[in-house]
């Protein structure tokens, strides 16, 4: 009998997708690991809920109420979840506005910024409350390992999933640890 | 007794997890590491400036006792050691600390890829800042022609401060405050960097080991990949870092 798939969800919250991307730059290699892994929820497969999987990659920090859910949703399904970039691990780019109140942020893009026309905060129902800070993922959730750059290199993914795939605790080689 | 004991016995020297280090007198434990070609991990201290004992990632064991390396005189006998785990761990958790004190988006960030304290956390293996973020907020000067300060990554070494009033003999920086309210002002009347005399080939305008002292229209020229830390490690570099002498003589 065929080996069981390793089911890998993904997630951008407060990101850019460039982790994604640089995931698929394993280019031929994605191939090797198709026989290995299958995806769940993720930008990949448009599978909407996370059902149990067994590794959760997390791109982005959390910057709304949806971002908490989804966030928790990935805890409660994945056996091993990882912080993946500089977003999720520190909040990165999104994370400058915590330097200013939530309030003075909406007021300078909404209200008062240059070329406003018809100024006015938005509030729907369709749009989740921001969060007063962006925060790193592990201040929301128990996060198992953390694989940081800007986005981390296509080999950083390999060496993070290829252990983990056998059954071992993955160790990124120092040259690949960057926070850019 | 024979000549060649009684040398031993004399003869200045530490040791250095386990390694004989000789020192001349008045060396501290850090000159004689360096000295040595040994790197104890060091922030706040420059070769060729008056060390200013203020980052404490220089800590080390001396008989047993923590000290910091780079205000210690270095005494006969004292045993020293400084690559331990334990040691390391402690080191790690302060450049944690250091990380979320200031604002620090390194993806951001000019000085990436040459910037010492970034640098530190490759070294340390620093996955995570695991700290809480303070997330301060600080003032930006903007205001010199050439010298931008971006207090937002500023880590307090007080580098800057010494190289401008002992090599660059201006005295433009001091840090003002105690604890968590210290902060990097300028010696001004109005506070701004471009009321004073301070100049882009100044030490203290080239000395600042992260992204908050910057020389203007300089940011990215290297390339990813030609960064310093993009090729060498800090326990390297750390090395053969020195004030340049011919700026010692006009200290
Ligand atoms: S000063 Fe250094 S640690 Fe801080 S953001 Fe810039 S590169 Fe990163
Ligand atoms: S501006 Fe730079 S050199 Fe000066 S105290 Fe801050 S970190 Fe140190
Ligand atoms: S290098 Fe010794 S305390 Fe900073």
């Amino acid at each position: 009998m065929a080996e069981r798939k390793i089911k890998i969800a993904t997630t951008s919250l407060a990101g850019c997708f460039g982790c994604h991307m640089s995931f698929l730059d394993i280019d031929e290699k994605l191939v090797l690991l198709n026989d290995r892994i299958e995806f769940n929820r993720s930008p990949f497969t448009d599978i909407k809920q996370c059902s149990p999987s067994d590794i959760g990659l997390i791109e982005g920090g959390v910057c709304n109420a949806d971002n908490v859910r989804v966030l928790r949703e990935f805890r409660a399904s994945c056996a091993i979840l990882i912080a993946v970039g500089a977003c999720a691990i520190t909040g990165g780019v999104p994370a400058m506005r915590n330097y200013f109140d939530l309030r003075e942020c909406l007021e300078e893009v909404y209200l008062n910024g240059t070329g406003v026309t018809n100024p006015q905060i938005p509030s729907d129902m369709e749009l989740p409350l921001l969060l007063d800070k962006v925060y790193p993922v592990q201040e929301v959730v128990k996060i198992d390992y953390f694989l940081p750059g800007c986005p981390p290199s296509a080999d950083a993914f390999l060496q993070m999933l290829v252990p983990l795939l056998d059954g071992q605790k993955p160790r990124l080689a120092t040259d690949q640890l960057h926070y850019d | 007794m024979t000549y060649e004991s009684n040398k031993a016995i004399d003869a200045n020297s530490i040791t250095i997890d386990g390694e004989t280090v000789p020192f001349d007198a008045g060396q501290t434990i850090m000159d004689a590491a360096l000295a040595a070609k040994i790197h104890i991990p060091h922030l706040c201290h420059y070769p060729g400036l008056t060390p200013a004992g203020n980052c404490r990632l220089c800590m080390v064991e001396m008989n047993g006792e923590s000290v910091a390396a780079c205000v210690t005189q270095a005494q006969s006998g004292q045993q020293v050691s400084s690559n331990t785990p334990e040691l390391n761990a402690a080191r790690l958790a302060i450049t944690q600390m250091l990380f979320v004190e200031g604002n620090h988006i390194c993806p951001s960030c000019e000085k990436s890829g040459n910037c010492r304290l970034q640098a530190m956390g490759y070294y340390l293996g620093m996955l995570e800042e695991h700290f809480h973020q303070f997330n301060p907020r600080r003032e930006i000067d903007a205001s010199h022609s050439t010298v931008l300060l971006d207090r937002d990554r500023c880590i307090l070494c007080d580098l800057c401060v010494r190289a401008s009033r002992d090599i660059d003999k201006k005295n433009v920086f001091a840090i003002a405050g105690r604890g968590i309210h210290a902060r990097l002002v300028v010696n001004t009347a109005s506070g701004k960097l471009g009321d004073s005399n301070i100049e882009e080939n100044d030490l203290a305008a080239k000395i600042c080991p992260v992204g908050a002292i910057l020389i203007r229209e300089r940011s990215f020229d290297s390339p990813v990949g030609e960064r310093i830390y993009d090729r060498r490690s800090i326990s390297d570099t750390a090395l053969t870092e020195h004030v340049p002498e011919k700026e010692v003589d006009r200290g």
